[in-house]
């Protein structure tokens, strides 16, 4: 049952991937791509790692891809039905990212990794507040910083000029 | 399903889609989309080699930074590729190739 679901969610997470980097339309992209983030989600909670698929959700779902479907509507006109766009290169693209998942792919299957014993934890919220809060806490302040600069950069950016 | 190399390769997959759309796409929001799923791959290979790695925490750390700078990301570039749009009227990006009109 849980062998059936992984399959599921990995053919939803790839499927839909397949379709972001296809679609003619920019909007059926921006959907796939909501897929796309649903799908790791489903792979993160495989992984035990239930805070960061809350977190995936909130932020990927409920910010990023939502100001990625306001960049696409702001970006073209009203007027236009087409919001569509064209690739370049298809097949000489094709070709190169086919062998490199062939690369990939060899090397992941024929090195020994080596897996540790480990056991599921009851929560991980509790380790990573130690963690953020004791050894990576000058890490964690420069990205607030950084993410707080860059939202202050890119009010700036946008707004229209005064 | 338990094992390593299945998400190594999904997040393998996922990032050469990523890459596929950086190359070919010619909308800079579909760039941008790309590079998410680029940064969605990472973090898989983050979590994965956590869990089988014995249940290391210092991977949801750097997962978690990932994504507050893919969030930084988004909101920077999506200024600058409005900004593009009122400047040149066009967000294919091959045809913005000098900084100013």
């Amino acid at each position: 049952m849980s062998d059936i679901a992984f399959w599921v969610i990995v053919g939803i997470t790839v499927g839909s991937a397949f379709m972001v980097v296809q679609s003619k339309s920019l909007l059926y992209s921006a959907y796939a791509l909501l897929f796309t983030f649903i799908g790791v989600t489903g792979l993160y909670i495989f992984l035990w790692a239930d805070f960061l698929a809350v977190v995936q959700v909130v932020v990927y779902v409920g910010g990023i891809l939502v100001l990625i479907i306001f960049g696409i509507m702001l970006t073209n006109k009203i007027t236009s039905v087409n919001i569509s766009h064209t690739s370049m290169q298809k097949s000489m693209g094709a070709v190169v990212v086919i062998a490199f998942i062939g690369l990939l792919g060899y090397m992941i299957l024929s090195t020994p990794w080596l897996v540790l014993s480990n056991a599921e934890p009851s929560d991980t919220t509790r380790a990573i507040g130690r963690l953020l809060l004791m050894d990576y806490l000058l890490p964690f302040e420069a990205v607030s910083l950084l993410l707080l600069g860059a939202l202050i950069g890119a009010t700036t950016l946008s707004r229209k000029d005064t | 399903m338990d094992s390593l190399v299945n998400y190594l390769l999904v997040s393998s997959i996922l990032f050469s889609l990523g890459l596929y759309g950086v190359v070919t796409r010619r909308n800079g929001v579909a760039v941008l989309m790309s590079i998410e799923l680029i940064l969605n791959a990472a973090n898989i290979n983050f979590l994965a080699f956590a869990r089988f790695g014995g249940m290391n925490m210092t991977g949801h750390v750097y997962a978690l930074f990932v994504i507050v700078l893919a969030a930084a990301e988004a909101a920077v570039a999506l200024a600058i590729i409005i900004n593009i749009f009122n400047n040149f009227n066009t967000i294919n990006i091959d045809d913005v190739s000098e900084l100013k009109q």
